[in-house]
């Protein structure tokens, strides 16, 4: 069929404005506002795609965004490559490039569809059943080879180069759908003043006014009434109108999540728009005013290229002038499907027949066609058709019940309408938790008992018909918005009888045809049937086995059908069945759209120290830590880490290493109740810790077990100076907070990070001392005056300090404290006077390696959660005096003093040059075969390069009780001896630090 | 995304929030003097109700204070959020 099928006049789209698009590589015209769908049927493109699982040739079903066959990709270049869009909703624009999917070599010769012919092999639950041995055979070859002939579309490979945005709104009234009973919604809210959204998928609000031709409201056409009230909303500031937005997800405590079309419509987006907008809204009230789907037909061979939903034909008719035929047979078991008939027959279009499964179908629809002398039969199912490419037949057969029909009349054709009724789009009221109840007249599940501030309204809770939806829809809208408004719609349109037909037709034909239930998966009424003789009863066991409703449509055209075909096939009545969640997205929406700005370098907040971008000048590798940045090691020329992290240790133990320690937490304990809030708090003792000392503090949980440690300063009798890990500092503050708001409110503290407000600079190495001389103002740095574990308050490089004398390496060390802002100029200046003094920069991993030759934790390495403090070697720490602290109780249960409890140990391999691996196992006999006896593991482990052999750290059952003994670690080459020792490796007497 | 009155800020989003656990278990005045039962009882057991739920929401990307709130676990409805302190509101018959 190549001739045009495009009508001489009529329809919304702009006859004077040609577009040229190609599909699968063949040019072609189209005309503003068509939707490829349209463009191609115009055009006399039958098949668009390819299905699923037996590569039918199918072409488009319906007109919006339940279209389950047309699916395509459109390609801009290689990156922006877009799968699985439903032809009916790609708009058109000039250049437009868009190709079918899931066939090969073409859309007309596909190889894959000799899947038809094997299809009696291929039933439900096939793939489950056949592809099961050799189990390993499933990830390499059954698995990737199905997927390649089964499937979608495929997605770029290129990274996304386009942004999408993210927006929140906030309105008193969100109405979704733009329909006649969403207008009317959004036209009675907007009466009271309050904000008002409109949200609509289409590119154009106004539902089926868009294809309405005959009906009159007000006086005025559909059309022309929709564009009058789109003015009045769209000049209402309090009104939002927003269109091509599909409302996706209904999330809890009415936030909608809307997915807004941008620029993929545009021939050529201007550089850097934006693609799409994902809106987070939250509205008092929601109206929901999403309308109905029509169901089609189930019958044999209803899947051809050219039977397409009636109400979908009138939609190409009157919006779009494109006809689905010259020559149509119409199948029905409800009203709406004369409407069209009638619709095409004045546009010239033959009427070959209209089949009616209902005997005695009356009305205003049925009498119009019969004025009309359409040729109708009623009591006639459509029991076949025939066509290779596209519907050429249509098998008519007499209804004589009992599922049984009589001799079948062939009708010529070029195109099949069918319509079984419309569902009721219950989808966003479903995902909103509100309960659907199943309604004996109308044969549907509708809107019951809400569990949000939402109401359906118009077709969507069941009432069809204009009058009807315009009426719902204005009570909706005035009732959301609290408001008594009246009005009255006069309406003059031809009304049918809401009820349709549910489930298969009845018809004489063998088991090689099928008829579908669901066209994107490919599921036949045989499948369902098939699930339910192997036993399966409920609908969520037979949906995943035949996998009905599961495609991207999710069901749209097919849920109540399928109840239908399992309700005969079961012989219980379809509410009996139960109903399938809907979930979201109600149409699909891009990866793209829901990341918004959080990718690369948005995708996690990144934070930086000030003295940062010396480090990157220094050649610095980083690694993170939390959300920071740290200088890991400062490699010099071609150094690997390895030998980076000998020589800065070396150096450090020798001469002064500099440190960035910015990233410490730190917490400002202020109030007159400080030190009492730090004794309940924290394990250790604080009331007689003396103003200008500093303590290593420990937090433990309730349960007794270490989360957190780090050195507290005491700056006044009201004022701590709390330092935490770098990634322990949220945790702890919050925990703080908790105990201080909810437990202890009579305390008089204040608590506030200052993470933030001090650069730290760790200095550290024999040489310390020498080099920060001459830069501090106001400080004794004496070791008599400023001991290990002390600190003082003055001047550095003119510039207030806190000024610690600690140590995390084991020498002689401070941590300068000094604002922020000042922090790099600071570095700058100690790292030019420790030139002379051999002063080297180091990183986290030098840091790591100085700290464990001196068996210093670090909590989440040597500490698990399950770890107290003695387990660690920190009882000492411990204010035994105290009558409580967190922790406490629980660390009085016997099960914590328990002799065989993993404790902190030093392992040294027997062959010095073993470096273990950090997380292996320890057991005490060697040469075990699987499962062993474990009892530990190892926690950190590294080269020592000053005591020139390895060391670690492991965590041993009873470990203290077995220094000096031998143990071994278990590796895939060979058990390693090694001997337990203390923790301590380094300058054990702990001179150096005294220095 | 849950709407969460905050009692000093009033209504704001989830995001805004952390969650705190079940509400008005008062850690114990003297820990040491209580038996391993009672103590097991305070740290670890939790009433996990269907329906109305006494809990601790904490306002951090706010006012950083914690209060208490009662929300249905069925239908996520919070029927009363209110300062740490008061007394769990008594709603006989609502929201149940």
């Amino acid at each position: 069929m190549s001739k045009t099928l495009r009508t001489p006049a009529g329809g919304s789209v702009n006859r004077a404005k040609t577009i040229k698009f190609s599909f699968d590589g063949k040019t072609y015209q189209g005309l503003e506002g068509d939707t490829l769908a349209s463009a191609l049927l115009a055009n006399g493109i039958r098949v668009m795609g390819r299905s699923f699982k037996y590569h039918r040739a199918r072409g488009v079903l319906g007109a919006g965004s339940e279209e389950p066959n047309a699916l395509v990709a459109v390609r801009r270049d290689k990156a922006r490559t877009a799968p699985n869009l439903r032809a009916t909703q790609v708009e058109l624009y000039d250049g437009l490039v868009a190709e079918s999917q899931n066939r090969w070599p073409s859309l007309n010769f596909d190889v894959g569809a000799v899947l038809s012919l094997l299809s009696p092999f291929i039933p439900a639950g096939f793939y489950y059943k056949t592809f099961m041995w050799p189990k390993s055979a499933w990830d390499k070859l059954y698995e990737p080879n199905i997927r390649a002939a089964a499937g979608l579309g495929h997605a770029p490979t290129e990274a996304d180069p386009d942004t999408y945005l993210n927006r929140f709104a906030h309105c008193e009234i969100l109405v979704i759908g733009g329909g006649p009973a969403g207008l009317a919604a959004a036209l009675a809210a907007s009466e009271g003043g309050e904000r008002v959204i409109l949200v609509d998928e289409q590119c154009e609000l106004g539902g089926s006014l868009l294809s309405a031709t005959d009906a009159l409201i007000d006086g005025q056409s559909g059309r022309a009434w929709r564009d009058a009230v789109v003015a009045k909303l769209a000049a209402n500031p309090k009104v939002t109108l927003m269109t091509r937005a599909n409302a996706f997800g209904y999330f809890a405590h009415n936030m909608i999540g809307v997915a807004e079309r941008l620029s993929e419509h545009q021939a050529s987006p201007a550089k850097g728009a934006p693609r799409e907008r994902l809106w987070q809204i939250r509205a008092r009230e929601v109206v929901l005013a999403t309308g109905a789907i029509e169901r089609p037909l189930v019958f044999p061979d209803n899947d051809r290229p050219g039977i397409i939903l009636a109400d979908s034909a009138r939609t190409y008719l009157n919006r779009y002038g494109v006809l689905p035929g010259r020559r149509v047979v119409v199948a029905t078991g409800h009203d709406e499907a004369y409407r069209a008939a009638l619709d095409l027959h004045k546009a010239g279009v033959t009427i070959a027949a209209i089949a009616d499964a209902r005997p005695n179908p009356k009305g205003p629809l049925v009498e119009a066609a019969r004025a009309a002398g359409l040729p109708i039969k009623t009591g006639y199912a459509i029991t076949g058709t025939k066509g290779t490419l596209g519907v050429t037949e249509a098998r008519l057969s007499p209804i004589l019940g009992a599922g049984r029909v009589g001799r079948p009349e062939i009708v010529a054709c070029d195109s099949v309408l069918m319509s079984g009724g419309f569902t009721p789009s219950v989808h966003l009221f479903s995902q909103s938790r509100g309960k659907l109840v199943w309604d004996e007249t109308l044969e549907t599940y509708l809107p019951g008992q809400s569990a949000e501030a939402e109401r359906s309204a118009g077709a969507c809770r069941g009432q069809f018909g204009l009058a009807k939806a315009l009426a719902d829809g204005f009570a909706a809208g005035r009732d959301a918005a609290r408001l008594t408004v009246k009005r009255d719609f006069v309406v003059q349109a031809t009304e049918g009888d809401p009820k349709g037909v549910v489930g298969a037709m009845p018809h004489d034909r063998g088991n090689g045809a099928k008829a579908f239930i669901d066209w994107q998966n490919d599921v036949t009424t045989k499948d369902l049937k098939l699930a339910v003789r192997e036993g399966f009863q409920s609908i969520e066991h037979i949906k995943r086995y035949t996998t009905t409703g599961m495609a991207t449509d999710q069901g749209k055209t097919s849920n109540l059908n399928a109840l239908g075909v399992i309700s005969d096939a079961l012989d219980r009545p379809i509410p009996q069945i139960g109903l399938t969640t809907f979930r979201m997205p109600y149409t699909p929406v891009t990866f793209g759209v829901l990341a918004g700005m959080a990718r690369g370098n948005l995708f996690d907040p990144v934070r930086t120290t000030p003295i940062h971008d010396w480090a990157v000048d220094k050649g610095a590798v980083f690694e993170d830590v939390s959300l920071w940045k740290r200088a890991r090691f400062f490699p010099q020329g071609r150094e690997d880490m390895e030998a980076a992290v000998r020589r800065e240790c070396l150096a450090v133990r020798s001469h002064c290493g500099i440190f960035d320690a910015s990233t410490l937490g730190k917490i400002e304990v202020v109030g007159p109740d400080a030190a009492e809030f730090m004794n309940r708090f924290y394990i250790n003792a604080w009331t007689k810790l003396g103003v200008g000392k500093c303590r290593y503090g420990i937090v433990c949980r309730e349960d007794g077990f270490v989360t957190d440690d780090g050195v507290v300063g005491r700056m006044s009798q009201d004022r701590f100076h709390v330092t935490t890990t770098t990634g322990g500092a949220p945790r702890v503050l919050a925990m703080m907070e908790d105990y201080l708001q909810t437990e202890w409110p009579d305390l008089d503290v204040w608590l506030t990070s200052t993470t933030e407000q001090f650069a730290v600079i760790a200095l550290q190495g024999p040489k310390a001392r020498d080099i920060l001389t001459g830069l501090v103002e106001g400080i004794d740095l004496s070791a008599e005056a400023l001991p290990h574990m002390s600190l003082a308050e003055g001047t550095i490089c003119g510039v207030p300090t806190r000024l610690f004398r600690v140590s995390f390496t084991g020498e002689l060390g401070f941590e300068i404290n000094v604002p922020s802002q000042h922090g790099r100029k600071v570095w700058e200046a100690i790292w030019a006077a420790g030139q002379p003094h051999g002063l080297v920069p180091y990183g986290t991993e030098t840091m790591h390696v100085l700290r464990a030759e001196k068996g210093f934790i670090i909590v989440g390495q040597e500490t698990d959660g399950t770890a107290t403090p003695d387990d660690v070697g920190l009882t000492w720490a411990v204010g035994k005096a105290k009558p409580d602290y967190v922790g406490k109780r629980s660390l009085a249960r016997p099960a914590m003093a328990a002799p065989d409890r993993k404790q902190l140990v030093g392992l040294l391999t027997k062959d010095p040059h073993i470096v273990l691996e950090e997380g292996a196992q320890v057991v005490v006999t060697p040469g075990q075969k699987a499962p062993m006896a474990l009892v530990g593991h190892v926690t950190s482990s590294y080269h020592s390069a000053v005591l020139g052999r390895s060391i670690a750290l492991a965590m041993v059952s009873g470990g203290r009780a077995r220094m000096g003994e031998t143990i071994y670690i278990p590796m895939p080459g060979g058990d390693i001896a090694v001997d337990v020792t203390s923790p301590v490796f380094y300058d054990p007497e702990g001179v150096r630090v005294n220095g | 995304m849950l709407l969460i009155t905050c009692p000093h800020c009033g209504p704001r989003p989830e995001l805004e929030f952390t969650h705190g656990g079940e509400a008005h278990i008062a850690r114990p005045e003297n820990p040491a003097a209580m038996n391993a039962e009672d103590w097991t009882e305070y740290l670890y057991m939790r009433a996990n109700p269907k329906g109305l739920h006494a809990e601790r929401w904490r306002h951090l990307h706010g006012c950083a204070r914690f209060f208490n709130a009662l929300r249905d676990t069925t239908t996520d409805q919070f029927v009363a959020t209110y300062a740490t302190g008061q007394p769990r509101p008594d709603l006989k018959g609502a929201g149940q």
